[in-house]
């Protein structure tokens, strides 16, 4: 036998040493103590074998020739394969509440990520042997998600620690969600409205280009929880200077101005970028065709830049959910502050519940504006 | 049409157009000819204001094109440039339809307009109206580009070295679609170019500048005979004046009509002399009969009816 696809094959062995090297599942007796692996005969024990066959699916793919419908199969075994973890994981959850006491806690362990990984990257790289446009990709990320969160809305996973951290904070996980994205739109309003403009007047005149980037530059060098800390000083004295205004030193407005400053560079620049693309015989066409400067603007240069805008405020939109966390420290709330109450608790699924929706958002704030800019690419050229 | 009276146009101080004064009738095919520097493209600019003309005055059709606002002014001229210009973004019917559009036509009109365009440029519309510049060829996006200084029916059409960048066989393609397109509309047409070659077969009147000052401008025929200077003579090229003016003939205008005494190889009679002569040399001969395109005789051309004068 002759294996065809090395990535599979090399995926799969990491995948069999995870599985034997790491617990999938850990049981620990309350929420604050380290627990100990759960046995694959227990995990297994449920009768959902099952779940595993497209394991053995993706085993055979790694020798059968390459073909388009082989990497659509490998693609929806790993997709299938991902939702079985999670439905694995959630079956013997519910079988060990059954026999432990209600104060212990069972938490996905780091077999379970590995694996979740290892499945991930086969799907990925099934997804890209594919060739397929980023709304595809877009719609294989919705078709694993969905129907766990379908399994988790069913109560299937209520067992895992997890959602007990989640059902036992679910009102402040709402606000953190609310306020994260409250933190997000309030940053990139500002970024685009100054940003695009600063990044126009720097494309039209060099002499200010240079100093506006390298001040920019400065900033995105200062770390964030300096620079939150240094808001802090100035806006206090305003907002006691003006009580009026209901301003405050510490909490969202501190949060949206840093994080704007580190937002601006990259929309300016890629302004600046996404003109400069612009063919100066296509201005000069425009221009002797009889386009008013405000039409060659919106008619012309606009559209030519937007796909490099975009791809600026791609990065601006990760970066800024990312940083949003930290944001927590000065209490402008969001999935940091309960990362950093996990922190504090020692409370590991508690940090998970901040993390991972921030990781989910990010990816799905990049692969909703790569799925855009692909889309407006294909219409140009 | 186009009148510029003592117009100068100055750089920080260097005049790179100085006094100009030239008239270009309705229906004149002007070519502007110089070396790179000349203030051919300057001047071509200053008619619709892409370059503002510091002092005389620019008028159009009587009027002073000071009087309308640059954005109407332009609309009311087709404008084309070597680089096309054509907007990436938009298919070949909205590129078309610029003006058009800007103009206010109804959308049934500007698309039957297009058709009518994409028609006349020799491009089939069902196969190129939908597609973007990037998918043509060089020579399909500068058809495109004339197609558009075309599309609102301009009064007159400006193009800055249209064929500059094409290789010879398109060249001579575009350029004998634009020698029909102004026979046939009549249009006034003032083209920019360097290329001497260019301007004797399209031009009505070759207007040659120097250091932004009027050389000479005549027709093909009175340049060729009578260069005012060396500068002139030396563009036209010294070793080839003989064969250029032939260039500028048909064989039409100097055959022996009716006369059927020699059987020579034939020649159309809508070829040029310089064409002839070159048939002359590579076939061996003195005599070549002469044919219409439906193949039937009408006379002969002599190798001596070269030599005669235009009547």
């Amino acid at each position: 036998m002759r294996i065809h696809n090395r990535v599979l094959a090399l995926l799969l062995i990491a995948g069999l040493a995870a599985a034997f090297g790491l617990a999938f599942l850990t049981l620990a007796p309350n929420r604050l103590v380290t627990g100990t692996g759960v046995r694959w005969s227990t995990v297994l024990g449920g009768g959902h074998t099952a779940v595993l066959l497209p394991a053995l699916g993706l085993l055979a793919a790694v020798f059968a020739p390459p073909s388009r419908r082989l990497h659509a199969l490998v693609a929806l075994a790993a997709m299938s394969l991902l939702v079985g973890w999670v439905v694995l994981a959630g079956a013997a959850a519910t079988r060990i509440a059954a026999t432990a006491t209600p104060l212990a806690r069972t938490s996905f362990g780091g077999g379970f990520w590995l694996l979740c990984t290892l499945t991930a990257l086969a799907l990925a790289d099934a997804l890209q042997r594919l060739q397929l446009r980023p709304v595809w990709r877009l719609l294989a990320g919705a078709a694993v998600l969905l129907p766990i969160a379908g399994l988790a809305a069913g109560g299937a996973l209520d067992a895992l620690s997890l959602l007990k951290e989640y059902r036992n904070r679910q009102d402040v996980f709402d606000a953190a969600l609310l306020r994260h994205l409250q933190i997000v739109v309030l940053t990139l309003l500002p970024t685009l409205l100054i940003g695009v403009p600063l990044g126009l007047a720097a494309f039209r005149s060099a002499a200010l280009a240079r100093p506006l980037f390298a001040l920019l530059g400065l900033i995105q060098t200062v770390p964030s929880i300096a620079l939150f800390g240094l808001l802090i000083g100035p806006l206090a004295l305003l907002a006691a200077a003006a009580p009026g205004l209901g301003l405050s030193g510490i909490g969202l407005l501190p949060a949206v101005i840093a994080l704007t400053l580190y937002s601006l560079l990259h929309v300016a620049r890629s302004t600046v970028a996404g003109l400069g693309q612009v063919p100066p015989p296509v201005v000069e066409a425009a221009s002797g065709m009889g386009l008013t400067p405000a039409q060659i603007f919106w008619k012309v240069q606009v559209p030519i830049a937007l796909p490099l805008l975009l791809s600026g405020l791609r990065v601006c939109t990760v970066q800024t959910i990312g940083m949003a966390v930290v944001a927590a420290l000065i209490g402008a709330g969001g999935f940091g502050a309960l990362m950093f109450q996990g922190l504090a608790s020692s409370a590991l699924d508690l940090v998970l519940l901040g993390v991972i929706p921030v990781v989910a958002l990010a990816a799905l704030a990049d692969a909703a504006f790569g799925a855009a800019i692909t889309a407006m690419e294909v219409r140009t050229t | 049409m186009i009148e510029f009276q003592n117009v100068g146009k100055a750089y920080d101080g260097a005049m790179v157009i100085d006094d100009l004064s030239l008239t270009i009738a309705r229906g004149e095919f002007a070519v502007l000819i110089g070396a790179s520097g000349s203030g051919k493209s300057t001047t071509l600019k200053m008619i619709n204001r892409l370059i503002e003309h510091d002092r005389g005055r620019i008028l159009i059709a009587g009027e002073q094109i000071r009087s309308f606002k640059p954005e109407e002014l332009r609309r009311r001229m087709g404008y084309a440039i070597q680089s096309t210009g054509l907007f990436p973004h938009w298919t070949v019917e909205q590129n078309i339809a610029t003006v058009p559009t800007l103009l206010k036509w109804k959308p049934a009109r500007i698309r039957e307009r297009v058709t009518e365009l994409l028609e006349l440029l020799g491009l089939e519309p069902a196969l190129f109206r939908d597609r973007h510049p990037q998918q043509l060829s060089g020579g399909q996006q500068q058809r495109v580009g004339v197609a558009r200084a075309l599309a609102a029916d301009p009064e007159v059409l400006l193009m800055d070295e249209p064929f500059g960048a094409l290789d010879p066989i398109t060249r001579a393609s575009l350029q004998a679609e634009l020698a029909r397109i102004h026979r046939l509309s009549g249009k006034t047409i003032v083209l920019v170019t360097h290329d001497i070659d260019e301007a004797l077969l399209l031009a009505t009147r070759i207007v040659m500048l120097d250091h932004g000052r009027i050389v000479q401008a005549g027709t093909p025929a009175e340049l060729l005979a009578q260069p005012a200077n060396a500068l002139v003579a030396e563009f036209i090229g010294r070793g080839d004046v003989g064969i250029k003016l032939l260039g500028l003939r048909t064989v039409a205008h100097a055959m022996r009509v009716g006369d059927a005494s020699a059987k020579g190889e034939p020649i159309d009679a809508g070829a040029s002399l310089r064409e002839a002569l070159s048939l002359f040399v590579a076939r061996r001969v003195e005599v070549l009969t002469v044919i219409d395109a439906q193949q039937r005789t009408l006379g002969t051309l002599h190798f001596a009816d070269l030599l005669k004068a235009p009547p």
